[in-house]
């Protein structure tokens, strides 16, 4: 493997979205977005979406239970905090660990199929994770109560060392605030890296060329099961670590994340930004929490003095059509806006912005044929 | 020992036969459009709704205060008459009581139109897409579907009443020369459970005995030979989701006194009735009937004590495993057709 992996164009894209990341206080101030707590969770369901697409981009495997992982890797956190200590490190390795190993389990029943028996059975692993945390596995997972910390926890490896922390921290550092979300927006761009590094590896094209002929690969006497299963666990790792990163920043882990409406947002989120590109998901991911945050927070208060400028019955209308859309309905504008792209963009935003840059070069340079080259056969 | 095996066997019949309704309207879809309709549920949902909605039309009243009359507490006596009963006398009153059933009037018209909507608006660009997309798409769709009656009916379960004289429980045991009081079963789930049966007799009927049926039996076969023919099988599958939201929409009307409808009513039942087709065969429509009065009655076998403390939290996952074991040792299902969907 003497191949030279990364290219200038990587690198650039690594830079563009660190400072896009490392800046987000300075660019999301007039988004009115920029507290810590909202840009935790951009990066937190950003890495979850990047590992989602690990799987779904690249191999074309639809999973509709990986909230499963998500939520293992928030109770595997939360755990680490009660036994182990209040540091992040271990409850990350903890969890990472933990939902990998679950992944691996799942995954290797799953993988034996594919297509829509993939998506069923991924699903009926993750309702039955759900169901028995709310049942069976209360001593583990605290029922509908949801995993907490108490005063009456050993903490063992904390109190070997004296430390008496009560709130997760990174060598002594609290993880409030903005140490919260630098911590989160650093393992952010540790994901996207990682992601990049495997999406241009030979592995990566394996997984590419699973997707777009699978028979074909089975004929050449090839075994896509080792690349699919390992795509499975590394894209469950994914939402372990980003299941984990939840709990850290809120010590609190409920059976409600591993829900099949969990699993459903995951998939618009890549879906939204665009499946198969690096950058795609998380600008989906970063997009639906965003209108989730702001949206929701709409009311008809609002509405009103947002259209204030129109006539008064005119206004009226306007904003009780308007309020169907916003506040408590916003999901039906996620639903809507989701099946447009479905229909009409199914490569997501990103193929959006890539149609618009093609259509504004196109008068400029009306001499070249076809700009898109052609893949070799 | 006999009678408990007996008394969990019928237990499964009524959550059985609404598996089996809806599990019968995807595969009908799926059979006819090869497509996969996540948005299932939501019909199912919204048919649970169409009860609601007639409930509610039903039961307008007019209030007037009556100031001669006096209640306990001082205050005059409001007198409520419901509007149905000031017109139509005792038949009005009859139809108060018997909403739910008579709600099926409004459902199978609504859900005919809804369904045919659908497939005309949406899902016939999907037919050449992957199954991938089919399943985003119409995920998307429920979505939207549950998010409008979630705007329109609020988020808490809507409980709807059973007709007076079906209320109660039916001692199923005195008819089979039982002791009395063993087998005792409330008489709406063995009327949902005869309606089930009702609906998918006919269903099959409806496919065996009429030259339509036959046509879209021939369709489902081999649609492009049945289309060289001159005959126009698009419509008639266009017809087929109709009937297969009518039926999801039935099974809905239905099963509102078992269970207060509430908007995500739908996607609860979607994820079990997937499993259900699954565990049947994709594409065959005995196999979705079997798998759904199966799994039903495993489901309540399963929810016994003694069985609960063999083995904890079995009645929680059952159904997902008996899916996972059917789908890795058997992967055509049950019954599915061997060659279909097998990968």
């Amino acid at each position: 493997m003497n191949t030279i992996l990364v290219t200038r164009n990587d690198l650039l894209l690594l830079l563009g979205f660190t400072i896009a990341v490392l800046a987000m206080p300075i660019w999301l101030q007039p988004f009115g977005a920029a507290y810590p707590d909202l840009m935790q969770r951009f990066a937190i369901y950003g890495i979850f979406a990047i590992g989602f697409n690990i799987l779904f981009g690249l191999t074309g495997y639809l999973s509709f239970g990986h909230a499963a992982f998500f939520g293992v890797g928030s109770y595997a956190a939360v755990w680490s905090f009660k036994l182990l200590t209040m540091d992040a490190i271990p409850a990350l390795v903890f969890a990472v660990l933990i939902s990998g190993l679950f992944a691996l389990l799942i995954g290797y029943v799953s993988l034996k199929r594919s297509g829509i028996y993939f998506s069923i059975l991924t699903l009926a692993f993750a309702q039955m994770s759900y169901n028995l945390a709310y049942s069976v596995l209360t001593p583990i997972t605290n029922g509908e109560t949801g995993l907490q910390l108490t005063l009456a926890d050993p903490r063992h490896l904390d109190q070997a060392l004296g430390i008496s922390s009560r709130s997760p921290a990174l060598l002594g550092q609290p993880l409030l605030g903005y140490a919260g979300f630098y911590f989160c927006a650093g393992l952010l761009i540790v994901a996207f890296f990682i992601a990049q590094r495997i999406t241009g590896s030979p592995f990566g094209m394996m997984l590419r060329a699973i997707k777009s002929n699978q028979t074909r690969m089975h004929y050449t006497g090839f075994n896509t099961r080792p690349y699919t299963l390992a795509a499975f666990v590394i894209s469950g790792m994914y939402a372990g670590l980003a299941g984990a990163l939840l709990a850290i920043t809120d010590p609190l882990a409920g059976a409600e994340r591993m829900q099949w409406a969990a699993s459903g947002e995951v998939v618009l989120m890549t879906i939204l930004g665009g499946v198969g590109t690096l950058v795609g998901p998380v600008i989906g991911a970063w997009i639906i929490k965003y209108f989730e945050n702001i949206f929701s927070a709409f009311n008809e208060g609002i509405l009103h003095r947002t259209f204030d400028f129109l006539p008064d019955g005119l206004e009226d209308a306007v904003v009780l059509v308007t309020s169907k859309f916003v506040g408590e309905g916003w999901h039906l504008t996620l639903g809507l806006v989701f099946v447009l792209i479905v229909v009409f963009l199914p490569g997501g935003i990103m193929e959006g912005v890539r149609r618009l840059v093609h259509w504004a070069r196109r008068p400029a340079e009306p001499g070249r044929a076809s700009p898109r080259p052609q893949p070799a056969e | 020992m006999f009678e408990v095996i007996l008394l969990q066997f019928i237990n499964g019949l009524d959550k059985g036969g609404a598996y089996a309704l809806i599990a019968l309207g995807l595969t009908l879809v799926f059979g006819t459009l090869g497509v996969v309709n996540f948005a299932h549920g939501a019909l199912f949902m919204l048919g649970a709704f169409c009860a609601v909605t007639f409930q509610k039309l039903i039961t307008l009243e007019t209030v007037t205060v009556d100031p001669s009359q006096l209640s306990p507490w001082g205050t005059p006596v409001e007198v409520r008459e419901p509007l149905v009963q000031a017109w139509l006398g005792d038949f009005g009153a009859v139809l108060v009581n018997y909403s739910v059933p008579f709600s099926l009037l409004l459902a199978i018209p609504v859900m005919l139109v809804i369904g045919i909507a659908m497939e005309r608006g949406l899902i016939k660009y999907f037919y050449k897409r992957p199954h991938a997309e089919q399943i985003l798409v119409t995920f998307g769709l429920a979505i939207v579907l549950q998010e409008i009656i979630k705007a329109s009916f609020g988020a808490n379960p809507i409980p709807q009443p059973v007709p007076t004289d079906l209320r109660g429980a039916a001692d199923i045991g005195v008819m089979l020369g039982l002791n009395p009081g063993i087998i005792t079963y409330p008489i709406w789930r063995l009327v949902y459970f005869l309606f089930s049966g009702v609906v998918i007799g006919a269903v099959f009927a409806f496919l065996r005995f009429t030259t339509f049926g036959m046509v879209v039996r021939a369709g489902m076969a081999d649609r492009e030979t049945v289309g060289l023919l001159g005959i126009n099988i698009d419509r008639r599958f266009t017809i087929m989701f109709g009937l297969a939201a009518v039926v999801a929409g039935m099974a809905g009307v239905m099963y509102t006194p078992l269970l207060p409808p509430n908007y995500h009513l739908g996607m609860d039942f979607l994820v079990l009735s997937f499993v259900v087709v699954v565990v049947g065969g994709m594409g065959s429509l005995p196999g979705a009937v079997a798998a759904g009065f199966l799994l039903g009655i495993l489901q309540s076998f399963a929810s016994m004590t003694q069985v609960k403390a063999l083995v904890p939290g079995i009645d929680q996952i059952i159904i997902y495993l008996v899916a996972v074991i059917i789908l890795l040792v058997r992967p055509r299902g049950l019954l599915g057709r061997r060659g279909v969907m097998e990968a």
